[in-house]
């Protein structure tokens, strides 16, 4: 916030540093930085759930990331997307009871070339198959 | 910093790099990357040393064929390699000077004798971080020729000469939008780069902030230059941290040399600009809306006019291009208006940079003239469908493009000549299908995304997209009737009518396009319960849409 001169307008800013260090935005997070900000806390609020990237929600240990933009839909992402979903036994955007993994799609990562991509815990994979994917669960389940 | 000056640090990386006897070059792209390619520039850069050959390693942005990644440039040989691992390095070092390692050795003269790169200029040759780099590639001359020698209204006749188009897809002329504007009254105005590329299947804009940023930079500065602005904003995606972390290099680079900040180079002009982030929402590629995401708002667009160029961040003057549309200021004022319009078709001028992906056997970033026939990017420059598979269609323009059959291939590229299709031109995004994909199943997938991506401020939007989503469900389920077919053409016809901003206007094209080329595959689903491509489960329950 100082590096923005605790501007009001860098309030997405702002709300990106906290969840880039706490994971995710909760409640008195959201309020400490409208506060900061003297923004409105209605506004904040508005802010955090209106973009998809901002989570509400503590992310699990592990995160899966599928793309699910048009090039990797057309590479059959569907598919990873129903496998993954199928062996947590959740629903994209869900983390496990356990809080061990979180499942999650993207609007496209940009490597639209290698499709269809995986992010497993931020890290790049091109051209991922179902078992590929799976195979990356387990060996986080096991851990 | 003069001119002289800037020739003396170009002349002074030239000789560095004379000192070398080789240049082994390294694609360090994300597609290359997420193939170890960083691990790649390691091994070679350990060999290179252990040769005690006179090597220079460098790391360079996108070279365009991803699909064969990772890529490996020897110069001045020009030898590409390709799937290179860090295995390969030490072979790669040893066979400098010598026979090049053919089991590598890739010839993909097709590919590129095709492509005419303009904002690609650079890609493949210059180490994204290094300023001089740009630099000794006749970086920063167009701004120092600008400032020194040229009036804004100057500089915006050459724009317009060159007859550049918004490469952000809506093909705005640019010199037209700069002079409106340069001739807003107001004391302060603002330059904006939308680098907030949403459109799912396109990465140009990530590849050029990533590979070239001064580029991107540099145009900015000219821009604001022509319409008197004094402030910038750059409105990248948070899901390109590497582009961010590229740009915040390049701006922090350009203060040190005096390219930005207060009068540049001794001039009594002043530009510098700072680094937005998105946040994950494609309707702030729409202007109105990625201003109200730079206030820190909630990205809803509002009516227009007032256009931002009246009237736009914080109600001043603002001009907004696209990431690609600024990468092509330097060369239009270094070579002149009319070397930039005698490339292209009539009505469309200079190069586009489009991202080739899906079915088809080079996937990665092209460059080509406008006008040049779809033909040509798919069969020769993208080597055509892999597999035994048949060509079925080609998307552009993303979720507001349509679907182009394959009798429509010798189309020429334009902004014209697609929009004649019921396609657009969009920022660049070109994803091949073939005869696996079902077309109202990819109806459906951008219906689907237009859907959860509409910000819900105006109705048909928010509740004409849903409505289209659950007849094209009801359809890819064997549930659909004839009279769903005709109230789905006539929801289309609503929605782009009356909805507020270009997301809902254009949110019905995919599926226009796919009634007017693919209606036979509309009506096996409907009458014969049947999915050509194999891809739709006829028997799934209905989806209840809350």
């Amino acid at each position: 916030m100082r590096k923005n001169g605790f501007a009001r307008h860098a309030l997405i800013e702002t709300l990106h540093t906290v969840q880039s260090s706490f994971g995710y935005l909760d409640d008195d997070a959201i309020r400490f930085v409208a506060l900061s900000l003297r923004v409105p806390l209605s506004q904040a609020y508005g802010v955090v759930t209106f973009y998809h990237y901002f989570s509400l929600k503590p992310p699990g240990k592990h995160t899966m990331t599928i793309c699910a933009g048009t090039a990797c839909y057309i590479k059959g992402s569907d598919k990873l997307i129903a496998a993954a979903e199928k062996r947590l036994g959740i629903a994209q955007g869900q983390t496990t009871k356990d809080g061990n993994i979180s499942l999650m799609t993207a609007r496209c990562v940009g490597a639209c070339s290698r499709a269809p991509v995986v992010l497993s815990d931020g890290e790049v994979a091109g051209e991922m198959t179902c078992e590929q994917a799976l195979e990356q669960l387990e060996r986080w389940a096991v851990e | 910093m003069t001119i002289e000056e800037l020739e003396q640090i170009a002349e002074t990386v030239r000789q560095e790099n004379a000192k070398f006897d080789y240049e082994v070059n390294v694609c360090i792209d994300l597609a290359c990357v997420s193939q170890g390619s960083d691990k790649l520039r390691d091994a070679l850069a350990k060999a290179a040393e252990a040769s005690g050959k006179n090597v220079l390693v460098r790391r360079t942005g996108c070279m365009g064929p991803c699909s064969s990644g990772p890529l490996v440039r020897v110069d001045p040989e020009e030898i590409l390699y390709r799937h290179v691992n860090a295995g390969h390095a030490e072979a790669i070092v040893a066979s400098l000077g010598g026979e090049p390692v053919s089991t590598l050795q890739c010839d993909l003269n097709e590919h590129f004798d095709k492509q005419v790169r303009v904002v690609l200029e650079n890609a493949g040759h210059i180490d994204p971080e290094k300023i001089d780099d740009y630099i000794s590639r006749d970086g920063y001359k167009a701004l120092l020729t600008v400032l020194t020698e040229m009036t804004p209204n100057g500089v915006i006749h050459r724009i317009t000469e060159s007859g550049l188009r918004g490469r952000g897809g809506g093909g705005y002329p640019t010199g037209l939008k700069w002079s409106t504007v340069a001739k807003a009254g107001s004391d302060l105005k603002y330059v904006v780069c939308n680098g907030d590329e949403g459109d799912p299947g396109a990465f140009m804009d990530r590849s050029v902030m990533e590979g070239d940023p001064h580029r991107v930079i540099e145009g900015m500065a000219i821009a604001a230059y022509a319409v008197g602005a004094s402030k910038g904003f750059i409105y990248v995606r948070a899901e390109y941290p590497v582009a961010v972390a590229r740009l915040t290099a390049g701006l922090r680079d350009a203060r040190r040399r005096g390219l930005l900040g207060n009068n540049i180079c001794g001039t009594p002009f002043s530009f510098d600009v700072e680094i937005r982030l998105g946040a994950g929402a494609f309707v702030c590629g729409e202007e109105t809306a990625l201003l109200a995401s730079i206030e820190g708002k909630r990205g809803a667009p509002r009516p227009r006019p007032p256009y931002p160029a009246m009237s736009g961040l914080w109600g001043k003057p603002t001009l907004i291009n696209n990431v690609e549309t600024y990468a092509n200021i330097a060369p239009i004022v270094r070579n002149g208006g009319r070397w930039f319009a005698n490339m292209g078709s009539e009505r469309s001028k200079g190069t586009k940079v489009f991202a080739l992906t899906g079915k088809i056997t080079n996937t990665g970033l092209v460059e080509v003239p406008m006008g040049i026939k779809l033909r040509e990017i798919i069969e020769e420059i993208g080597g055509g469908v892999p597999d035994g598979h048949t060509f079925k269609a080609v998307q552009t323009g993303g979720p507001s493009g349509g679907c182009i059959p394959a009798e429509l291939l010798d189309l020429g590229v334009s902004y014209d000549g697609l929009m004649k299709v019921g396609s657009i031109m969009g920022s660049g995004g070109m994803i091949v299908m073939d005869d696996t994909s079902c077309m109202v199943n990819v109806a459906r997938f951008f219906v689907e995304f237009c859907m959860t991506e509409s910000c819900g401020k105006c109705i048909p939007c928010r509740a004409g997209t849903a409505q289209m989503y659950t007849l094209l469900t009801r359809i890819c389920n064997g549930q659909g009737t004839m009279d769903d077919l005709d109230l789905l053409v006539n929801l289309c016809g609503t929605i782009k009518e009356t909805s507020l901003c270009g997301l809902g206007q254009t949110a019905p094209n995919p599926v226009l396009s796919t009634l007017q080329y693919f209606k036979n595959e509309y009506i096996e689903h409907i009458v014969h319960k049947r999915c050509p491509a194999g891809v739709c489960n006829m028997e799934a329950p209905v989806e209840v849409m809350a």
